[in-house]
């Protein structure tokens, strides 16, 4: 059994991957793809710490489900969003996204 | 840092993060998501949190990177693949990335949560259920409302507005236009 050390390390190295993803990256999906792993690693802290307390509390699992029907919501809005940009600039770099008004 | 299962997995995770955001190909970039998403869901497992691995699976896996994968093929060109975020850029969202593992990692093993004694038992899916349902029953509401209305959003969002689009759109409504009149063209040809 991993401590929680290790579960919250790779969940810090998930992080940075994301962080390194947004500030990297140009393309509006790439960007949700690191969006989608900021918030798994997130998930994974708290059912780690859920599990691996010295009392072990189930709000953390139930966090974590709240969190990815959170998550499945911004996806969507998301993805409507790239399509309207798609739409209007037949492009998704964002640094053409200068307005989404229409 | 013994159980070689533990490893495998945080292997697995990690490389095909690392590979969604860099493979050039953006479709690729999207199945190396799904698979990172399995290991996230496998560390569910390995956490004895069997219920919320299996709501990951189908919620991410199932739903989300299809509508992803739809998503790219809906809207794909290959001159994304030309995209260069140039080197610069690149070195310094790399610097920010290791300075955030150096950081919070150095602040996380000086902490005391290394020391901590894991209990042997975990909490079971009727604590999660009755949690959910009884004391976060408000949240669950609100939830489903949030739900209901990102989707209706999303599909005001991407709803087509055909009367508008011809008037408003200059360039766009143009090469549409040209496009419908060529394909029209070449069907009158043949």
């Amino acid at each position: 059994m991993a401590e929680i050390l290790d579960y919250t390390i790779v969940s810090i190295i998930l992080l940075a991957i994301g962080i390194y993803g947004l500030t990297v990256k140009r393309n509006f999906i790439r960007m949700l793809f690191a969006v989608e792993i900021i918030i798994n690693a997130a998930n994974l802290n708290l059912v780690a710490f859920s599990r691996l307390m010295p009392v072990p509390n189930s709000t953390g699992q139930t966090f974590a489900l709240f969190s990815i029907a959170i998550a499945a919501a911004e996806v969507a809005v998301g993805l409507a969003l790239i399509i309207v940009a798609y739409r209007i600039y037949r492009n998704i770099d964002i640094k053409g996204l200068k307005r989404l008004s229409g | 840092m013994s159980d070689p299962y533990f490893i495998a997995v945080s292997a697995i995770t990690i490389a095909s993060a690392i590979i969604a955001l860099e493979f050039r190909e953006l479709i690729y970039g999207a199945i190396a998501l799904a698979i990172t998403l399995l290991g996230v869901a496998m560390f569910f497992v390995l956490l004895d949190a069997t219920f919320v691995a299996m709501f990951q699976i189908t919620v991410y896996v199932g739903a989300v990177v299809v509508l992803i994968i739809f998503t790219i093929m809906l809207v794909r060109r290959e001159s994304w693949l030309k995209l260069d975020e140039g080197g610069r850029r690149r070195v310094m969202g790399a610097v920010v990335a290791l300075a955030v593992i150096g950081l919070v990692g150095a602040l996380l093993a000086g902490s005391s949560i290394a020391r901590w004694q894991a209990s042997e038992d975990a909490p079971t899916l009727m604590q999660i259920g009755e949690e959910m349902l009884i004391y976060y029953s408000p949240a669950f509401i609100a939830l489903a409302f949030t739900l209901a209305a990102s989707v209706i959003g999303a599909l005001v969002l991407a709803k087509v507005e055909r009367g508008k689009e011809r008037e408003g759109g200059g360039v766009e409504a143009k090469e549409d236009g040209e496009e419908s009149g060529g394909r029209v063209g070449g069907e009158g040809g043949e």
